[in-house]
């Protein structure tokens, strides 16, 4: 039973190990009944109390092909509305016998917090502005597969828009940096954190000076809210100099990849349709969310990893 | 019937001398060698203190009796050694009319374990609107206002209460933040908060307000004292203003003495508190301020909260930390002041800025009330070990060894606490 809470928690040969690991969980998933009994008897909740449908329905695919049982805990219709405190929630459903716990919360720090109150493994699905850790192994996964490799040595990929509030930004800066690539943030500074001098990355205001000389962009979203709190003079303006335009498309290296991690922004961060972008890596990303999630599963939940139970089928 | 404490040092603002205590009554009658008394309290390998004097304390009561009430704050101040404390006035309803404010004495007087003083609020209901009823406050023996847990953020407002505080001569204490620096803050501004994501508290959302304030005091003439104060640029802030001679004073909480930022990453609330912990570097520059004269007094900011808004998320649970019983053992652990200098900055000054010499701070001193601390220096404790008398638990020294342990407590002339027990 391990956690997966951060990506730092995990460190790099824990990375690659579920990297290799997903492979098996893509090929199960490319079989013509793409379920296998590994985790059966296993329950995994999700509980979610910040909408996420995508990440949700992905863990819980991932679940069932495993064949775990599911749970899905709504807040929206729980006990929580009654003034239950987040630990008599995460108390009352480990009484119940369940493995594990798929968290998402708007609040950073929230997985830490229910590990001290559980004896089930905990998986971070976002928590706050601070880690995405799936997001970012499946990020991962999809760079290094279209690469045919298995890290990210010698590449350059720009991570562009509003870091300062991203957990995905965070958790793909550690994943990125870990598999060895150049990594590149591109932001106003009002949508930085305020101190990165400590991050291993280099930081860039100008995203015009380096569109052509990057492998990968990926794209953040920008919520509207920015502006309202100042971060953004209009997000007219942002789009201009901070926005995926069909200029800027135009001067991309010719193998160059463009990612987002959803829902986009169109007309604001994405001004160009992403089905005109040749190196458009953002349906593979959502296919490979489950392989990857069905790994961190498979790897938190075995009691002894037998790699035997991927090869048959569910009954 | 006659008390005497034997054996131990006595610590006054000059030194330490080696005298026994005799007490009849509510006042020190003789210091000398050999006394005898109908009681004896042992203070071997102890220093006598004058008692601690709190300027800063969150009793609760009224309004949030479930974190504390007078009575149970009143004893752990007892056995942290002191014989006062400051009370805040954010209760419900706040501090800020003669009927709350004799509500929260009397509540003292009856729990009978140490003074209780309430402080008054700068503006009603901590608005920072309307000036608060600071005559008829002053009138019935207020003499520190505060809107503490909120700035005054509108300095015109700020202006007419220094104009006040220097006509009616009491003392404004300003909890320095501007606010529009400080939405949503979690922690520090810091390389850890922009690891974890958590918008911070910068420093210059405290420095700003020091600042400002200090140059209304230059203007008007009031007496200014600065609450918690957290950030090296705070600290030079002060001690230019001293030298300027302006009536300035400040304090400094053992939490930010003795813990920084870093301790946040763990995600508990624990940890959370306003201000924030800082940074090592602020840290260092807090001590080196208590040590050089320009922090005048520890306060603890005593500040309770049940377990359960300590088990909220790191964002929602709300600011605090306990710190009575455990104050003269963080600081006696992380400062190397000499004990003259902790009673200085435990008793002395924050009796002076509280306006209450008369009744505390002298000290083993003939003729004065019997106030007194008798502490272990040496004594090394785990705050784990000790079961708080505070209603709540919120305590952020846990797996920490401290040097210093309160033996007993004398209030008037009795022993509240014996051998670190309360004795009612």
């Amino acid at each position: 039973m391990r956690h997966v809470r951060s990506i730092s928690e995990l460190g790099r040969d824990r990375i690659l190990g579920l990297l290799n690991l997903a492979d098996r969980m893509a090929e199960i998933n490319s079989r013509p009944v793409p379920k296998v009994p590994a985790l059966r008897g296993r329950t995994v909740v999700s509980l979610f109390y910040e909408d996420s449908t995508r990440t949700r329905l992905s863990f819980e695919t991932a679940a069932r092909r495993l064949s775990a049982d599911t749970m899905n805990f709504s807040v929206s219709s729980s006990s929580v509305n009654k003034g239950e405190s987040l630990r008599d929630t995460v108390e009352t459903i480990t009484d119940m016998g369940v493995d594990a716990f798929v968290v998402r919360h708007k609040s950073a720090g929230v997985p830490w917090q229910i590990a001290q109150w559980t004896t089930a493994a905990v998986i971070n699905a976002g928590d706050g502005a601070h880690q995405h850790p799936t997001q970012a192994l499946l990020d991962a996964y999809t760079i290094t597969r279209s690469r045919n490799s298995q890290d990210l040595a010698g590449l350059r990929v720009a991570i562009v828009g509003d870091i300062r509030h991203s957990r995905v930004a965070r958790s793909n800066v550690e994943a990125f940096t870990a598999l060895g690539a150049e990594v590149l943030l591109v932001a106003p500074p009002t949508l930085l954190p305020p101190v990165v001098s400590h991050w291993p990355v280099e930081v860039v205001h100008d995203f015009d000076s380096v569109v052509d000389s990057v492998d990968v962009l990926y794209m953040l979203r920008l919520q509207a809210e920015r502006m309202n709190q100042g971060l953004v003079p209009s997000l007219a303006e942002y789009s201009t100099h901070y926005g995926l335009t069909p200029r800027r498309v135009a001067r991309m290296s010719v193998d160059a990849q463009v990612m987002h991690p959803g829902p986009m922004n169109r007309g604001v961060e994405m001004v160009v349709d992403p089905a005109e972008i040749r190196g458009s890596l953002i349906h593979r990303q959502v296919t490979n969310g489950v392989a990857v999630r069905m790994a961190v599963l498979f790897d938190s939940l075995a009691v002894e990893p037998d790699h035997s139970a991927l090869r048959e089928e569910a009954r | 019937m006659t008390i005497v404490i034997k054996g131990g040092s006595i610590v006054g603002a000059t030194g330490v001398t080696n005298a026994d205590v005799l007490i009849d009554g509510d006042r020190i009658v003789e210091v000398g060698q050999g006394l005898r008394g109908d009681e004896s309290l042992d203070a071997q390998g102890c220093h006598v203190f004058p008692g601690f004097v709190d300027l800063h304390t969150h009793l609760r009561e009224p309004g949030r009796e479930e974190a504390e009430t007078i009575e149970t704050g009143s004893r752990a101040a007892a056995l942290g050694g002191y014989t006062a404390v400051v009370a805040m006035p954010n209760t419900n309803p706040a501090q800020d009319s003669v009927a709350v404010v004799k509500f929260v004495r009397d509540q003292g007087v009856r729990a009978g374990l140490c003074d209780v003083f309430p402080s008054g609020c700068i503006t009603v209901a901590r608005e920072g609107k309307v000036l608060a009823p600071f005559a008829d406050l002053t009138a019935v023996g207020v003499r520190v206002f505060t809107d503490d847990g909120n700035g005054v953020q509108d300095p015109a407002l700020m202006r007419r209460a220094l104009e006040y505080a220097r006509t009616l001569g009491v003392t404004m204490a300003q909890h320095c933040e501007v606010q529009d620096l400080t939405r949503h803050a979690v922690m520090d501004e810091c390389a850890c908060s922009s690891d974890l994501g958590l918008p911070g508290w910068p420093a210059i959302a405290e420095e700003m307000m020091v600042s400002r304030d200090i140059e209304l005091c230059r203007l008007t003439g009031g007496r200014l004292h600065v609450l918690h104060v957290s950030t090296r640029g705070s600290v030079e802030l002060v001690r230019q203003a001293k030298r300027d001679g302006l009536p300035v004073t400040a304090e400094v909480t053992p939490h930010h003495l003795a813990l920084d930022h870093e301790l946040l990453r763990s995600f508990d609330p624990v940890y959370k508190v306003n201000p924030p912990l800082r940074s090592m570097e602020d840290v260092l520059a807090l001590r080196q301020g208590l040590v050089d004269g320009t922090i005048d007094a520890i306060a603890t900011d005593h500040a309770p909260h049940p377990p359960r808004d300590k088990e909220l998320p790191l964002d929602q649970a709300p600011p605090g930390m306990l710190g009575l019983e455990y104050a003269l053992g963080v600081v006696n652990s992380v400062v190397d002041v000499t004990p003259s200098r902790l009673a200085e900055v435990f008793s002395i000054n924050p009796a002076r800025i509280a306006q209450i010499g008369d009744r505390h701070g002298a000290g083993a001193v003939v003729g004065a009330p019997a106030n007194l601390s008798v502490v272990d220096l040496a004594a090394t404790w785990r705050a784990e070990d000790h079961r708080s008398a505070s209603l709540s638990r919120n305590v952020p020294y846990r797996g920490r060894s401290l040097r210093g342990k309160v033996r007993h407590t004398i209030l008037y002339g009795r022993a509240v606490v014996r051998d670190g027990e309360a004795m009612r």
